[in-house]
């Protein structure tokens, strides 16, 4: 079957995320413009998950628990996990891998966690946009401890990504999959880093307003919607 | 040393906040591109010597409390960045020197 896909989006706990990025409305929103499935991803944290995923069921969106993890070299690795506690424990394994900087709000912006009914339940207090101690390196092999799996992050990008800041990307990270933002771009990059032909290549919204999130253009092709189908293809 | 003095004496041309520059005293210089390190590391009235030149760096501009930003080899400055940075009154000057020819050149008169 056809499904209709975005493994990244942000939530009002992204300090760059707008605040109306509730879990209300990115379920709505999702199920407005036809997705099948989503996954949450704010930086380096899931705590806002719990929220998401429950406002998913009631809506009847699949919802994946993941993060966006920033690794020591300052590149963005999507991380998906098949359940929420597994999530929740690598969320609290890279909350220790943190710098101790504070959030300043004013500066980077809220970073809410929210009920599934929308209310504010709190804020995280240390700034998420830091980087973990994580290595590129080790990310694979760190996030299938927790039986998730991880891919680099818009690749195409000139900050954050594993191109822009490591300049390759080859068989010693592990990855399986990568994330392409723009697809136009998709057959120039497959030229010049002729190992993304091994991968399999998705695109994702990485959207942190509401009005970023896409209508569904890319899908993938599984026998079933479930965790292990969706697993099973970006391996 | 304020940041307009050092304009000056590198002939760095201004991106924004030259309104301010007068006002900007140099303590000190931190060169470097990972966010993360240069947020925990870099001290209160540094120049710092980077080509990120993203609105992610103004922040840290802020959070750090750095004299001015110089973008080097004439690296890009999103606009986003641009109007975050004149929103907090950060100074962001360019050149087309690299790190170690400013740092060599900063050494000098700081």
């Amino acid at each position: 079957m056809k499904v209709q896909y975005d493994f990244h989006i942000h939530s009002c706990l992204s300090p760059c995320g707008d605040n109306d990025m509730t879990p209300q409305n990115i379920v709505n929103m999702s199920k407005i413009m036809g997705y099948d499935v989503i996954a949450l991803t704010d930086h380096n944290t899931s705590r806002n998950c719990p929220a998401v995923m429950k406002a998913g069921k009631e809506a009847g969106l699949t919802v994946i628990a993941g993060m966006e993890l920033c690794t020591s070299e300052e590149v963005h690795i999507i991380c998906l996990f098949p359940d929420l506690e597994k999530a929740m424990a690598f969320s609290d394994y890279v909350y220790t891998t943190l710098p101790p900087v504070k959030n300043k709000p004013s500066i980077f912006g809220d970073q809410l966690i929210c009920d599934e009914n929308d209310e504010v339940i709190g804020t995280e207090e240390k700034l998420l946009i830091t980087a973990s101690s994580i290595s590129c390196m080790k990310v694979v092999e760190t996030v299938k401890k927790y039986g998730g799996i991880c891919y680099p992050a818009h690749i195409d990008r000139s900050s954050f990504s594993i191109l822009s800041n490591l300049g390759t990307i080859n068989e010693s990270f592990g990855f399986t999959c990568a994330e392409i933002f723009d697809m136009t771009k998709e057959k120039e990059l497959k030229e010049k880093h002729t190992y993304l032909n091994n991968l399999t290549i998705i695109s994702d919204s990485d959207a942190h307003y509401l009005e970023k999130m896409r209508i569904p253009e890319y899908f993938i092709e599984i026998p079933e919607l479930s965790i292990d189908s969706i697993f099973n293809y970006l391996r | 040393m304020t940041v307009n003095e050092l304009q000056k004496e590198l002939q760095l041309t201004y991106l924004c906040g030259k309104e301010v520059a007068e006002e900007k005293e140099i303590d000190g210089c931190y060169c470097g591109d990972l966010l993360s390190w240069v947020m925990s590391r870099a001290q209160s009235g540094n120049i710092w010597l980077t080509v990120m030149g993203n609105v992610n760096s103004i922040g840290v501009a802020v959070l750090a409390d750095i004299s001015c930003i110089i973008l080097t080899e004439n690296a890009a400055l999103d606009e986003d960045a641009k109007k975050r940075a004149i929103e907090n009154d950060v100074v962001i000057l360019t050149s087309p020197k690299n790190a170690y020819e400013l740092s060599a050149e900063i050494s000098k008169l700081i």
